[in-house]
């Protein structure tokens, strides 16, 4: 039987989604649910003097009216920060309360302030307006540059901050800056983004008054870990009565990562009014209240010498957390961000410093990437930089200062299993023709355009775990991943993930894996994920490791199956396990040549004794069944590498900036559905490239959202992209049995430094902050049209 | 959505009669509808006037071309005869926002909302447009008062747009990022009786601007408008554009158009 590790096998999800039979939360509902609608800041800091509900509780079809009081009185904890990052002085990061509805002061607009349930949702939404909320407003701290010399939001929070922290050693660089020949400096912009999950976030909650479960529907990335917040800091019910399930999920980014507050608000008010309730955010509430992502100011330096040699390297990065710090807000701008910041380079010294502040607005966290994008952008446009100020080109100063032996440990924290940087940059290199650029440009410029070029060379650390290192990082818990794998007494295959796929297609990559370990054909196995009562307990899908911790757990988990089978097959066949080979579904033993299929095994499992042939196939100690179950926890992050080249035709006479060609090299290991793989790129280059040239989320001085709608929030689309050209090398992660590395994330953590060298390139060095809109890069034109004619 | 009477008029005389200072027309709902959700606008009486079938339809005389109110903008665009007779008319219509509105949105409910940023108002005003309703014939230059603003009455159904076939014209925008709602659009077209160009995009209302007019009269060229001088006094300003990168955008669109002619 051929490997299907590696093939093209088409998505088993692609029938159900294609033909609109996918079975979104929004899709399900209860007998007799109500409606919620939550009542949201208008203001973006204010105190709650009074709530005065009483003239819409007796607005018609209204079920109850709840506050942040009532949550109060029933002692419901709120959201929490999953990561504890201290400070260099040692010092504790300070967390504000984040009750999931406001009781005494609102920090951002949109921070829910009570809910209203309904019979229907006009009645509820005609509830809401009676609700009277008397506030005093406060000056809002909404500019990220001056939130640590503003008020302090939260009581006890100096400056605004969170935490003031360090990773490296100030001394061994500043020794390196002494030696430099010339250091190179760099200040930026990692513009705030909003994610923009197709599917809004909504949750469907059903309270069984007769068993007293709980079971709260919603659109998770990691369903397992919002039950554990929810009953262990939430205190809705205990895990037995509490059962979250995310079914079918349209996209997460990241921001479905976070447990919300409608969450536990309505798992909570469930109980409470004994009805059913259904949640379905509105678009709106989607751009105020989703988590959004990136919002770094960054002050960076490299010490080179005169050949392009690194020396050391400086970070120096405000970071915004918004309102309050969740789930991964703490440890994205930190151990996610600061340990890639050297790049794929030889850095003999460097530190990431960062300081991670509140401000009035939505709460930042892991958006597709988190940290890693940030961090490349950074070091890929100085080293561009450094390119220029040394006259020397993008690719020669990146091949300089590459490892070329692995292991390679990194500076910050990493040890680098595996790569070859080399080859993936020689290969970006021939596939964009990028000799023949020079000449491409002269094309352009005849016709009155500017043409540029960008490079970028990216690695990240993704799949994330293992559990000891993120424990000792300050992560609440360990960052393995669980499988259990069944054989149905006939032969079908049943797996369960605690991963979660929300695009990532894992009904069939999955699916190939098991298929390959256990012989059986990829039609007979069903992947089952998202259900907290199916299956063992998980940690979820973000930072690119279901495949590289989750899929290894299912190699695992078949491994025992197949030891199981062996011993059994062994007595089927009167011979010692040690003398059975496995190999494409069947049992066999050569000396003999007698075999048994996996299926015959499994049958033989469950059904001891009943056939002729033998009594009872089990050996002495085994019990029967075919179903094992395995907790991955691999030995270091995966590390996915890649160089992209991208190049753009600039109109100075508007400053549109057309993405003429997008060439991307990526090294992901081993590829177990190359057709998924490209979709993976090709989906991040989007995000990437919206970051670069379209994507900004912004903030008035009042707080208020200026882009809280698609009027006014750009997003890419496929008009304004190229096709891709894709490529990939190969080095095999040696941490995992399969060799993979993670892909979800590379095409956003390298598109959006390669567009932006691509188009500072194309003006002359002339820096521009992100995203770089026609307006800004026609007044860099113009700029630079001026500055050309002093000079002539 | 605050609730509302709904009412399907047979014809014009009905929808006349059962408008009022509350009420709307519904042709496409493509600004109506949305409004009505966000809570921007409400009605006591929604009158549609889809079914009213003498609304809709092109026709093409020696000198004009008259176009139905409730034309959807994908008929205008993939029509056979708006394409030969004003070609830039039918590419106007092709590049308003995405398929889903021009299958839905109408020639008619672009003229009467007169969003600042819609692209069909700058079509009338180069295109020196008669704005035919159940009262009146209404010059284009007339009919557009200001930001969502005309002279209808409450009452006044438009009928049909009648457009002057130009000698050559041509329309090029510089589209919102976001909404693809025009930045700046500007319609440039040569009649024998004169030169018209209609901007929209660019101030609170659309017009027709006098100076560029004046100099491509003189000399119909792209390198005429280069001495042109535009004020950004008056123009809009947002977070995707200021009002200086829209007074340069009036004159580099401006010359794409003539360009194009």
């Amino acid at each position: 039987m051929a490997s299907l590790v590696g093939s093209r096998v088409e998505r088993k999800e692609d029938k159900r989604f294609l033909t609109g039979k996918g079975r979104y939360t929004s899709d399900i509902n209860i007998a007799n649910q109500t409606y919620a609608i939550f009542i949201r800041s208008p203001h973006a800091r204010a105190k709650i003097k009074k709530i005065d509900t009483s003239k819409a509780l007796k607005s018609s079809g209204v079920v109850d009216i709840l506050t942040g009081e009532h949550i109060a009185q029933d002692k419901i904890g709120g959201l929490i920060a999953g990561w504890a990052i201290r400070s260099e002085d040692g010092s504790e990061m300070k967390c504000p309360a984040n009750p999931p509805l406001a009781k005494d002061s609102v920090n951002f607009v949109g921070d829910p302030v009570a809910v209203v349930f309904a019979e229907t949702l006009d009645e509820a939404r005609a509830a809401a307006d009676l609700v009277k909320i008397d506030y005093k407003v406060l000056k809002a701290v909404s500019n990220l540059g001056e939130a640590m010399n503003s008020e302090a939001i939260h009581d006890g929070i100096d400056k605004n901050l969170c935490y003031d922290w360090l990773l490296g050693d100030r001394q061994k660089v500043k020794e390196a800056f002494e030696k430099a020949d010339k250091i190179i400096k760099l200040d930026i912009n990692n513009n705030r983004l909003i994610p923009n999950a197709m599917e809004p976030r909504a949750c469907v909650i059903d309270y069984n008054t007769a068993s007293e479960e709980i079971t709260c529907y919603t659109t998770s990335q990691n369903p397992h870990l919002s039950r554990l917040i929810m009953s262990a800091f939430g205190g809705v019910a205990p895990e037995n009565k509490l059962r979250v399930v995310a079914p079918d999920v349209g996209g997460g980014f990241g921001s479905k990562i976070n447990l919300y507050n409608e969450e536990i608000v309505c798992s909570w008010a469930s109980k409470k009014i004994e009805r059913p309730i259904k949640w379905v955010a509105e678009r709106t509430e989607s751009f105020l209240t989703d988590t959004h992502g990136r919002d770094h100011i960054t002050h960076a330096e490299l010490a080179v010498t005169n050949d392009g040699k690194f020396l050391g390297f400086k970070n120096e990065t405000i970071a915004n957390l918004g309102a309050y710090a969740r789930v991964f807000g703490t440890v994205t701008p930190t151990y996610l961000f600061g340990p890639c910041a050297t790049g794929v380079y030889i850095m003999p010294a460097a530190y990431s410093n960062v300081k991670a502040v509140y401000t009035n607005t939505a709460p930042v966290d892991a958006y597709r990437g988190a940290g890693r994008p940030e961090a490349t952008y950074t070091i890929e446009r100085i080293v561009d930089k450094a390119a220029m100020e040394l006259g020397m080109d993008p690719i020669e100063i990146r091949m300089k200062n590459f490892p070329t032996e692995f292991p390679f440990k990194q500076t910050l924290v990493h040890q680098i299993d595996s790569g070859d940087y080399v080859a993936g940059l020689n290969k970006a290199k021939e596939m964009a023709d990028y000799d023949g650029f020079a000449a491409r440009r002269k094309e352009s410029e005849s016709k009155g355009k500017l043409r540029g070029i960008g490079v970028t060379s990216y690695f990240e650390a993704c799949g994330i775990a293992p559990s000891p290192v993120v424990m000792m990082l300050g992560c609440g818990v360990g960052l393995w991943e669980s499988a259990e794998v069944r054989f149905n007494p006939t032969g079908q295959v049943t797996v369960y993930t605690g991963s979660h796929s929300h695009g990532q297609s894992h009904q069939t990559t999955f699916a190939q894996i098991a298929a390959d370990e256990l012989g059986v054909p990829i039609e007979n196995i069903d992947v089952v994920h998202g259900d907290t009562d199916k299956g063992t307990f998980g940690m979820g899908t973000y930072g690119s490791r279901s495949l590289t911790v989750g899929g290894i757990a299912i190699v695992n988990a078949c491994k025992k199956i197949v030891n199981k089978g062996k011993r059994i097959a062994a007595k089927m066949l009167e011979a010692s396990p040690d003398e059975v080979d496995f190999k494409n579904g069947e049992f066999v033993v050569a000396k003999s040549n007698k075999k048994k299929t996996i299926g015959e095994v499994a049958f033989a499992s469950y059904l001891p004794g009943v056939r002729d042939e033998v009594k009872s196939p089990l050996p002495e100690g085994d019990e029967p069944g075919l179903i094992e179950s395995s907790f991955f926890d691999p030995a270091n992050f995966s590390f996915p590498a890649g160089s992209h080249i991208c190049e753009v035709e600039i109109d100075p006479e508007t400053g549109h900036v057309k993405l003429d060609k997008y060439t991307a090299v990526d090294d992901f290991g081993t590829i177990v559905n190359p057709l998924i793989v490209e979709g993976q790129v090709h989906g991040g280059l989007a995000q990437g490239i919206g970051q670069a040239l379209y994507e900004n989320a912004q903030y008035d001085d009042s707080g208020q959202l200026i882009t809280a709608s698609y009027m006014d929030y750009t997003m890419p689309r496929a008009d304004d992209l190229p096709d891709f050209n894709l490529g990939f090398t190969c080095t095999k992660a040696t941490t995992n049995p399969l060799g993979v590395k993670g892909c979800g994330e590379a095409g956003t953590i390298a598109a959006t430094p390669t567009v932006m060298n691509a188009v500072i390139n194309a003006l002359d060095g002339k820096e521009i902050s992100l995203p770089a809109t026609a307006e800004k890069v026609w007044k860099a034109c113009k700029e630079m049209k001026k500055s050309n004619a002093k000079a002539a | 959505m605050k609730t509302f009477n709904y009412h399907s008029a047979k014809d014009v005389k009905e929808a006349s009669k059962l408008s009022s200072s509350n009420s709307a027309f519904l042709a496409g709902g493509m600004t109506t509808i949305p409004s009505m959700k966000l809570g921007l606008a409400s009605y006591k009486d929604i009158i549609d006037i889809k079914r009213i079938k003498k609304l809709s339809g092109i026709k093409v005389s020696g000198k004009t071309v008259t176009i139905g109110a409730t034309t959807k903008h994908s008929e205008v665009a993939n029509s056979k005869d708006v394409k030969k007779a004003i070609p830039s008319l039918a590419a106007l219509a092709e590049g308003i926002g995405d398929p889903q509105v021009r299958n839905r949105g109408t020639i008619g409910g672009s003229i009467a909302n007169n969003d600042p940023a819609a692209d069909y108002p700058s079509a009338c005003i180069a295109l020196d447009a008669t704005i035919h309703t159940n009262n009146r014939s209404i010059d284009a230059e007339k009919f557009f008062r200001g930001m969502f603003e005309t002279c209808l009455k409450s009452t006044e159904v438009i009928e049909s747009i009648e457009f002057s076939i130009p000698q050559k014209s041509s329309y090029q925008k510089l589209p919102n990022p976001a909404s693809r709602y025009a930045i700046v659009g500007v319609y440039v077209a040569k009649h024998k009786t004169g030169i018209n160009v209609g901007v929209t995009g660019a101030k609170s209302c659309v017009y027709n601007d006098k100076d560029l007019a004046g100099v491509l009269t003189k000399n119909f060229s792209s390198s005429a408008i280069d001495s042109v001088k535009i004020s950004s006094s008056g123009m809009n300003s947002d977070i995707h554009a200021s009002s200086d990168y829209r007074a340069n955008m009036v004159k580099a669109f401006a010359k794409k158009a003539v360009d194009a002619c």
